[in-house]
């Protein structure tokens, strides 16, 4: 790829399991379709560390056994124990130890208990670094900044902990409060691809009939390639019909979240973090309805925000709704 | 807009240097025979416009797009607002040539066209475009230099409607030359010249926009069914009766051996849609660029689709390769990336690939003009052209005799 920076890949478990006809998980691992010919494969915790040690990335994942929040019932137990019998598969199968750095993946759905087993199993084994998973799979909000809390809370203070499938921007300030280092989520780039830019407000949807004649850029605060040089009117002509619309707002929308990750990162070490959340919140949620599970995973993570909420009823949540277009 | 004539090869084939924005503190002067790169909307169909610049420079700043491409969308007082196509681009740097035709998803569509307008399809539908639309959106986008709008035919209509769209072509040309903001801030004229493959009405049109004010020609009609054969007698009718110190843009001629052709007749700018096709298909331009024309030690093999010109990155024997797709080759693909790399991205159809490879064959076909203008400044345009023509053919006649 001629890439001399970071990387990190996933086990394959994921994407065969949400993307991928026939996925069945057995203790040896996942048996799937091959993508390229139909015929059953099967991917076992050894295999996706070998691949992953050709492949060299500098942080690694580990076959986890997946299960959706949304999921009740005994399947969770199994993933968990699962999960942690895997973990010591995958060790054992890390030929590259010293080069590669392999992350655990806290399972256990919305269960507690579950979750405290899994991050308690995967900590005695000392791993680089851990991932919360299992998450943004369709659970609500108020059970997902909790299970954040919960494993953030419990997992060791001085290794990276990844919150895999995150997401919205709202979200990731949400985890970053809470203690959570990194994210990863198709979200940019695959809202891009449907005409959405992501702006401090919150949404602007570029395909609306509104933009046509707009002469602004997307963000006039934004300073990447994308708004310095084309108006919402151009971007609006190139959306959903040119592969160039898609370039340029992925773009844009890839140098938001840089931004906002550069941003969260300046005002912790300036120690003006309380002061960034409230203002970030203040430009979404200008009517000062924030959202009551921000409110109170904030209170939680020790961030006083009532300087942007207004007194709440019970609203709901806005974060990710389109904006009007003539603010 | 200015144009010279600098150098002769061989009777007809000329190179000479066009300058545009004269009136800019660095005005752009590009030297012909030149290639105009098409574009959808003033911007590649794949590079990203921060990769733009990494393209032989001034060679590839010359851009052709289509007013019809802005049809759906954005008013055309938006763009007037904005001030025009460079300003809502950022394209200060570059030529804008406006033609209603882009060969893709523009396209002449005769059988519509009547005595008000033209017809074309496109992505919107057929429509129909008269000459005071049409200077709408001229007067609006302000290229430097813009065609007028003309009635393109296939070589398969009667010869009276063939004749009929000469007349309706000239009629228009005087119509939008009529219609042309008093400010004349929109650009330089190109008249229109059709008339089919009827060497008679190439001729009468041609004879008839030279006698109008216009600043180069536009020669259109080609690529629409007529025969690599014919095409010589035609350009040769339309070009002997054109002044020599206007520049001549013809469309619709896109390989290189009928890019060859039409510098042989005294074309000094092509508007060609090959580099999308090749790209599209998965292939690179690969034919040799330097001056002696070696043919290179490129295996050939009709099975995977390659041959001494390109090749075809589909192929499963590029899986493995890690050398870049043409050794030397200064273009950022080149530089970055393997065949390998362009291999996979094609498999797993990221559209990386399509930029990459975009990339590629404009820098590779740029290298072609450059070597176009060499020759005919030494006055070897001729030789070149045979010596060309003859390599790209020497595999066939290889293959014939292993059979």
């Amino acid at each position: 790829m001629n890439w001399p920076r970071a990387l990190l890949t996933d086990s394959g478990g994921f994407q065969m399991v949400s993307l991928l006809h026939l996925a069945d998980i057995t203790e040896k691992g996942v048996t799937f379709q091959s993508p390229v010919d139909g015929k059953p494969m099967l991917l076992t915790p050894e295999e996706s560390i070998q691949i992953q040690n050709r492949i060299g990335a500098d942080i690694i994942m580990a076959l986890d056994d997946v299960v959706r929040t949304t999921i009740t019932g005994p399947r969770i137990e199994e993933a968990t124990y699962r999960t942690l019998r895997w973990i010591d598969r995958c060790i054992a199968a890390h030929r590259r130890p010293n080069e590669q750095n392999l992350f655990g993946i806290v399972q256990g759905g919305l269960d507690p208990v579950l979750r405290d087993i899994c991050v308690r199993g995967l900590v005695e084994r000392n791993l680089p670094g851990y991932a919360i998973g299992g998450l943004s799979g369709g659970e609500d909000k108020d059970s997902f900044w909790r299970v954040v809390a919960q494993c953030t809370a419990a997992l060791p203070e001085d290794k990276p902990r990844y919150v895999m499938g995150v997401g919205y921007p709202l979200d990731i300030v949400v985890c970053s409060a809470l203690g959570a280092d990194m994210y990863d989520c198709v979200y940019p780039t695959r809202t891009a691809r449907f005409g959405t830019a992501l702006v401090p407000e919150g949404v602007l949807k570029l395909k609306h009939q509104a933009m046509a004649n707009d002469t602004r850029p997307i963000d006039p605060s934004c300073n990447c390639m994308v708004c310095k040089k084309y108006s919402r009117a151009y971007i609006h002509c190139l959306v959903t019909k040119d592969a160039m619309g898609s370039q340029l707002l992925s773009y844009h929308n890839l140098f938001f979240m840089m931004k906002l990750s550069s941003d969260l990162h300046a005002s912790i070490v300036r120690g003006r973090f309380p002061e960034f959340v409230c203002k970030f919140l203040q430009k979404m949620f200008p009517e000062g309805d924030v959202p009551e599970w921000v409110c109170n995973a904030m209170e939680v993570a020790g961030i006083d925000i009532s300087s942007c909420c207004s007194p709440f009823s019970s609203l709901p949540d806005y974060s990710n709704s389109e904006v009007p277009t003539d603010f | 807009m200015q144009y010279a004539v600098k150098a002769w090869s061989n009777g007809t084939a000329r190179a000479g240097v066009l300058q545009l924005g004269s009136s800019c503190p660095c005005p752009l002067e590009i030297e012909t025979p030149s290639l105009l790169l098409p574009t959808r909307k003033c911007l590649p169909r794949f590079i990203s416009p921060d990769l733009l610049p990494s393209l032989p420079s001034p060679d590839s700043r010359l851009l052709q797009f289509s007013p019809l491409h802005f049809l759906e969308g954005l008013s055309t007082q938006t763009i007037s607002n904005l001030g025009g196509l460079h300003q809502m681009l950022c394209l200060h740097e570059y030529g804008l040539v406006a033609v209603p035709r882009d060969s893709i998803q523009c396209l002449p569509a005769s059988e519509g066209t009547n005595k008000v307008g033209a017809s074309f399809e496109t992505p919107c539908g057929r429509c129909l475009i008269k000459p005071k639309e049409y200077m709408e959106m001229i007067s609006s986008m302000r290229p430097d230099i813009w065609v007028t709008l003309a009635d393109e035919v296939p070589t398969w209509v009667s010869a009276k409607r063939n004749s009929s769209s000469v007349d309706r072509t000239i009629r228009w040309l005087d119509e939008c030359i009529a219609l042309r903001p008093v400010q004349n801030q929109c650009g330089d004229i190109f008249g229109s010249i059709v008339g089919g493959a009827n060497v008679q009405q190439r001729q009468l049109c041609a004879e008839e926009v030279a006698k109008r004010n216009v600043s180069g020609y536009w020669i259109g009609g080609f690529g629409l069914g007529e025969s690599m054969d014919e095409r010589p007698a035609l350009l040769k009718a339309v070009c002997d009766n054109l002044p020599e110190e206007k520049p001549r843009l013809v469309c619709g001629l896109g390989l290189p051996e009928e890019v060859l052709q039409g510098v042989a007749a005294g074309i000094d700018l092509f508007d060609t849609t090959y580099i999308y096709h090749i790209t599209i298909g998965g292939f690179a331009l690969t034919f040799p660029l330097d001056k002696i024309g070696v043919s290179e030690l490129i295996p050939y093999s009709s099975d995977i689709g390659s041959d001494q010109t390109k090749i075809n990155l589909r192929a499963t024997v590029y899986r493995k390769d890690t050398t870049p797709v043409v050794q030397n080759c200064s273009c950022y693909t080149c530089k970055n990336h393997t065949k390998a790399y362009i291999n996979h991205l094609l498999n797993v159809h990221e559209m990386l690939a399509q930029i990459l490879l975009e990339i590629h064959n404009t820098h590779h076909f740029l290298g072609f003009f450059h070597l176009i203008r060499e020759a005919i400044k030494e006055g070897k345009f001729e030789q070149f052209r045979e010596k060309f023509i003859h390599d790209r053919r020497e595999h066939l006649a290889a293959s014939a005799v292993h059979v």
